[in-house]
């Protein structure tokens, strides 16, 4: 067996979120092969190559890619699969964006968001906003998957030393060019793997109430997070909605203040470690999956908690 | 412009679905079951269209169960102007969904196509990407903004993780939609009376020419893992406390 995982990267920086799905690979077991597609990205196939367990490193590099738009690295991708049992990426939108697309390029049935590796041709995964855990078999002959992050350890990046090839191999489709961006920039870590998130709901009433959490959250070295409901009022940006349709954590604390506890949310936050919620309806449903539940107006009790730090 | 938008019947996202008794799949007897939420933004999408004088014809096409007709008349009461369902009892894999859909935009020449970003019972996030590929057309996955900007393109705003990306898509193009886009409108009475009207085809994969033969074998379907009962604490101080010295997940 021999696994191609398509890395995940800005060009620059490996995104966590690859090591992730290289733990899902070493759970299928067999050779693993790495592809960085972008633009000036050497600096990030040099860093994958060190990490330990991985035979080969491929470099597309060239502009086509540097944004990586589905319509030119689907068909790159899928070119490169040819003799791979396995194609990975991690279940980001990047991910979700591209695997797709590759797949039925190869005539194959993607399987989404597996979050356990039972053998190489069968998995679980969370469906029905993770009401239940499908385990679900695949008779394809190449296995397109992408990988749940929180559910696979990261593995260490240091150590290895493997060779990096050059593909020259350019597809460049005119139907579809990149216009712009706006990234969030913040000090803060990463809402995906962060240690500890503390997220703000509806509760909140407005982006001041989201300014006092951040003093909160900034104390704790926290990521900030946010209800759908947060975001759809304009408290926040999209990029913290956590949730079915948004991020999946597994922080080791995630607090959850002025948030219902809609299925859709917990979908997305309920493999935490330890879980707290305070909200002022003692019977919102987010205190049956809260480890420690504290009742109250959330303006009283943030600056309270913050006092004690 | 013509504009075609697919649409799922799921289970209704305020239902919570359990294993059945055999563990062979959910249990979906008497479920109330309702249009796929991102479906439904993609419908009022290309509703809004309409009224801007953008759209002149807005076709929604179902693949699933006769009863798939009533949220095939839902949409038509939102606005869509005929409706077209691909009969099957099979539950249909993301990529053979993609395969009935190309033939059908084979045959309707639609200029944009708009789907859900995701259905709600199976999680995929496939079927646009997959369409996509299989005509060959751009894609503006998890759209929150969608602007035609009149030279036959799409400007299309998608949510990412980072932020916001925009693309500019030449068409025919495929758009999926995310839960901002739009905020859906209900259906009037006397909208869902001329509904009843419309026209409805119904054709069936075998007759797109379509194998629907599984690839994906569902094995099981189980419970995720409960967490054990959580307490409530009486104030900050004892939170505080049991998280230092309890859970130990601050210091
Ligand atoms: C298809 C679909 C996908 C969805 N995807 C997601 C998703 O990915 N993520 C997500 O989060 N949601 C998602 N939702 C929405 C979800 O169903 C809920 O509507 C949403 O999570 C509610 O957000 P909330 O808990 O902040 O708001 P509410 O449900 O309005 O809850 C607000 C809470 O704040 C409490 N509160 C108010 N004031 C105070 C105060 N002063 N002190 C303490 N507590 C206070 C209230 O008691 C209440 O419990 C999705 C919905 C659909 C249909
Ligand atoms: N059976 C179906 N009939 C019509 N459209 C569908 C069907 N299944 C999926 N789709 C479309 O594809 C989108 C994404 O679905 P999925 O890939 O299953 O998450 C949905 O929101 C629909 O727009």
């Amino acid at each position: 067996m021999s696994i191609l995982i398509v890395a995940e990267h800005d060009n620059q920086d490996l995104r966590p979120s690859t090591l992730n799905s290289i733990s899902a690979a070493q759970a299928i077991g067999g050779d693993i092969v790495v592809l960085v597609a972008g633009s000036d990205c050497a600096d990030v196939a040099d860093k994958l190559s060190k990490v330990p367990g991985i035979k080969k490193v491929l470099l597309a590099d060239n502009p086509v890619y540097s944004h990586h738009l589905a319509e030119n690295v689907a068909p790159l991708v899928a070119e490169i699969a040819e003799g791979f049992s396995h194609v990975l990426a991690p279940a980001s939108t990047t991910g979700k964006n591209l695997m797709p697309r590759v797949a039925a390029l190869l005539d194959m049935q993607a399987i989404s968001d597996i979050s356990e590796v039972i053998s190489p041709d069968t998995f679980k995964r969370p469906v029905y906003a993770g009401n239940v855990i499908a385990t679900v078999q695949s008779s394809d002959e190449v296995k397109v998957l992408t990988v749940r992050s929180t559910a696979f350890e990261a593995v260490v990046a240091e150590g290895g030393s493997a060779t990096i090839e050059q593909i020259s191999s350019v597809h460049n489709q005119d139907n579809c060019t990149f216009i712009g961006q706006e990234l969030a920039v913040s000090e803060r870590p990463e809402l995906t793997s962060a240690r500890v998130v503390v997220a703000g709901g509806r509760g909140m009433g407005s982006s001041e109430g989201f300014a006092m959490l951040e003093k909160l959250v900034d104390k704790l070295g926290a990521a900030m997070g946010a209800s759908r409901a947060a975001v759809d009022a304009g408290f926040v940006p999209n990029d913290m909605q956590v949730g079915q349709t948004g991020k999946i954590v597994a922080p080791e604390l995630y607090i959850a203040v002025g948030i219902s506890g809609a299925i859709q949310h917990l979908a997305g936050m309920k493999d935490s470690k330890v879980i707290v919620a305070i909200n002022k309806d003692p019977e919102a449903p987010i205190f049956q999956v809260a480890d420690y539940g504290l009742v109250g107006d959330l303006f009283e009790l943030i600056p309270a908690i913050e006092a004690q730090l | 412009m013509k504009v075609l938008v697919a649409i799922k019947r799921v289970v209704d996202y305020n239902v919570k679905v359990r294993p059945r008794a055999d563990a062979a799949d959910v249990d979906l007897n008497n479920v109330k079951m309702s249009i796929n939420p991102f479906c439904e933004i993609a419908v009022e999408e290309a509703v809004r269209l309409k009224e801007q004088g953008l759209a002149n014809e807005i076709i929604v096409v179902s693949i699933g169960p006769q009863q798939a007709q009533e949220q095939l008349r839902t949409a038509l009461a939102l606005g869509a102007d005929r409706a077209l369902l691909v009969v099957t009892e099979d539950v249909l894999e993301p990529l053979a969904i993609a395969k009935c859909l190309k033939v059908l935009c084979d045959r309707e020449q639609p200029d944009l196509v708009l789907m859900g970003k995701q259905s709600i019972d199976g999680d995929n996030n496939q079927t646009g990407q997959m369409l996509a590929a299989l005509t060959g057309y751009p894609q503006g996955t998890f759209a929150s903004k969608l602007e035609l900007a009149g030279d036959n393109k799409a400007k299309v705003t998608r949510e990412i993780d980072g932020g916001l990306q925009t693309l500019a898509l030449t068409l025919p193009a495929i758009v999926t939609a995310d839960l901002r886009l739009n905020e859906p409108r209900y259906a009037s009475l006397p909208n869902i009376m001329k509904a009843k009207k419309k026209p409805l085809d119904t054709s069936t994969p075998e007759e797109l020419g379509v194998s629907i033969s599984p690839r994906v074998k569902l094995l099981k379907v189980e419970l995720p893992a409960q967490r054990a009962a959580g307490i409530k604490v009486a104030d900050v101080d004892e939170l505080m406390d049991k998280l230092k010295n309890e859970a130990k997940v601050i210091r």
